[in-house]
């Protein structure tokens, strides 16, 4: 094809992609700025936490019992220290544990996706592709999950692998079995959105074009139709990455999830509510507000996301 | 209709089998029923008689058969913690969680069918606009920390309502009820609008977006141009057709009403079936888990057949296409 326009001075991939209708759609959007900046905030800190936060809550030789409770911003009675968000009952910095928390809380949320996301994409795209018995025995099981409410999938996933680690062991793995329980309640989003894009997708030429030139089915999978099926497995992620810290946080809030040992935020939310009682606020508050904040900001992002990427909607 | 129900009823039937064998699986193989039986002081003679009695030696399938067999007479074992058959545990705890779902389905469908109305045919007010900004901080708010933020502003604070339990409760015999006494009832409220705010949010979006997608059709703007009253047009023309989505949603999330309890009814101490779920996974009470797993799924699947028959009654296309496709 013959291109008359003179050719524009070649630019970096990044710029382009500024310059595409993905990025437009996102500065024009000031709550997608927002939301994002939250988010990229609170990732930083929590990668960063042990050079953010002025205490290692869980060095014992840094507490000091005599500083428990003191209020935010203001000199403890005894020790004149001032911590910005106060401290809990044993003196730990509430700041610096709300970091270390939102570093357990962003860890499982994004692990426990990224496995229902590996795990729904493949079923979904074997489903699609070779159909069959196989497809009907895959689609069954995700179709009997969804008529269960995926916290409470999570909840008998742990409770079960409760039961099967041996004592000595449940604290340490907790965190990974709480990925698991997450991961595993939440698949079906995933191969129900590639089973259906896929379908549409393998019947297209360029799939039977690969087909034609010999590539196998993997190939045909994951090089062919798995690029042209990822936009709206991208939104559900965002979104799924929001439900998945929440559950994360309402399972460790019921008390059958991240040990107190390893806090997330909703371990910290449920020491917290022991002292809400007796006027202590702020070792619930402050948690509570970080994954409030990281919730809603997450979700704004996601509803963006859909709208951004699917241009029927604008 | 024949063919499609008794096809819905056959797959149910599957679906509790599989539950089934999920249940047996875990009371088989997560941790050994002898060891939580018998204490340290056991002879391999004590172990291989109770192996006997309880038939531990039989083939699976046949160990399968007979847990069936006994869950269906409600025989669901001994808790491990305390020591109680199950079944009357739970038959004394199912009288709080079915009334705090009843109470917070009935307020999510009150309140989430008037708001949605509202907001669709308010599109742009501001009133319409503001509840749905607040609905989505709803929505991304979680369980647990509206109800401590209710009982922080109305039992703390202001000291209006009940922070933890049912209340005085009547004893019916069979039935404990929290509804015959003022402190009973008051102790509903806080824990009901808990459960129910979640649902009485999807509620009300749902019925906005079918409402709004209705009265954009034809049939609406031609009502409109036959000069039917705005209300008439509003309530017997668009609202009528937006129920049938509305319907099988609350439908179903009446399941997950009762599967939610179990964050409200921790929150508040409420002695429901979802406390004494979440207290048997602290504790690996494996009976009590296995028999409210299969009890919520006999609960959940029977749901889930009402709704999915009562949407082909109410839904004439639906019966074409079947009779035609099959």
């Amino acid at each position: 094809m013959a291109d008359t326009t003179p050719a524009p001075k070649p630019r970096g991939r990044l710029a382009h992609w500024w310059d595409g209708d993905f990025a437009y759609q996102f500065r024009r959007s000031p709550v997608a700025m927002i939301s994002f900046t939250v988010v990229m905030l609170m990732v930083l800190a929590a990668i960063f936490a042990p050079l953010i936060a002025p205490y290692d809550p869980f060095d014992p030789a840094s507490l000091n019992l005599m500083n428990g409770f003191s209020s935010p911003m203001e000199p403890n009675v005894f020790t004149g220290e001032t911590f910005w968000l106060g401290t809990d009952d044993q003196g730990r910095d509430v700041f610096s544990t709300i970091l270390y928390g939102l570093r357990i809380s962003l860890f499982v949320g994004a692990a426990a996706v990224g496995f229902a996301m590996v795990l729904g994409i493949t079923l979904g795209l074997v489903a699609a592709y070779v159909g069959g018995w196989v497809e009907t025995i895959i689609m069954r099981i995700a179709d009997v999950q969804l008529t269960f409410p995926a916290i409470l999938v999570a909840m008998l996933i742990f409770g079960v692998a409760k039961g099967i680690t041996p004592v000595e062991y449940r604290d340490q793995m907790a965190i990974w079995v709480l990925i698991v329980a997450i991961g595993l309640s939440d698949w079906v989003q995933f191969a129900r959105v590639v089973r259906g894009a896929t379908l549409v997708e393998k019947n297209k030429e360029y799939v039977q074009a690969a087909r034609l030139i010999g590539r196998g089915s993997g190939a045909i999978m994951l090089r062919h139709i798995l690029p042209n099926v990822l936009s709206p497995v991208l939104v559900i992620a965002t979104i799924s990455l929001a439900l998945a810290i929440i559950a994360e946080a309402t399972l460790s809030f019921l008390g059958v999830g991240a040990p107190p040992t390893q806090p997330s935020l909703g371990t910290l939310i449920r020491i917290g509510q022991g002292f809400l009682f007796s006027g202590e606020w702020w070792i619930l508050l402050f948690p509570a507000c970080t994954l409030l904040a990281l919730a809603l900001a997450v979700n704004l992002l996601g509803d963006w996301l859909r709208d951004a990427l699917n241009p029927k909607l604008r | 209709m024949l063919a499609y129900s008794l096809r819905r009823l056959f797959q149910s039937f599957i679906v509790l089998l599989v539950v089934g064998l999920v249940a047996f699986s875990m009371f088989r193989f997560v941790g050994d029923p002898i060891d939580s039986l018998l204490g340290q002081e056991r002879t391999q003679s004590d172990i291989e008689r109770l192996r006997g009695e309880l038939g531990l030696d039989d083939p699976f399938i046949v160990q399968y058969g007979a847990f069936l067999g006994r869950a269906v007479q409600g025989d669901f074992g001994l808790s491990y913690r305390q020591a109680r058959p199950v079944a009357e545990i739970i038959a004394e705890r199912a009288p709080a969680t079915l009334e705090l779902a009843l109470v917070s389905a009935g307020f999510a469908m009150f309140f989430g069918v008037v708001l949605g109305i509202f907001t669709a045919i308010r599109r742009d007010g501001f009133a319409a606009n503001t509840i749905m900004s607040v609905s989505l901080i709803g929505v991304s708010l979680p369980t647990f920390l509206i109800g401590i933020l209710l009982i922080y502003l109305f039992s703390v604070e202001l000291g209006w309502l009940p922070s933890f339990g049912r209340g005085h409760v009547v004893d019916l015999g069979w039935w404990t009820t929290g509804f015959a006494t003022g402190s009973g009832l008051k102790a509903l409220i806080l824990p009901s609008i808990t459960l129910g705010l979640y649902q009485m949010t999807l509620i009300m979006r749902l019925v906005r977006s079918e409402m709004l997608e209705v009265l954009r059709a034809d049939y609406i703007r031609f009502a409109r141009a036959r000069g039917i009253r705005e209300k008439s047009v509003n309530f017997r023309h668009a609202l009528k057709n937006t129920l049938v989505p509305v319907i099988t949603v609350t439908g179903l999330q009446l399941g997950s009403i009762i599967a939610f309890a179990i964050i409200t009814e921790t929150v508040f101490q409420w002695p429901g079936v979802g406390l004494l779920f979440i207290n048997a996974i602290q504790f690996v009470d494996i009976p009590v888990m296995a028999a409210y797993l299969m009890l919520i799924s006999v609960m959940f699947v029977a749901i889930n057949l009402i709704v999915d028959l009562l949407y082909f009654a109410i839904d004439p296309r639906l019966r074409a296409d079947r009779s035609g496709g099959h």
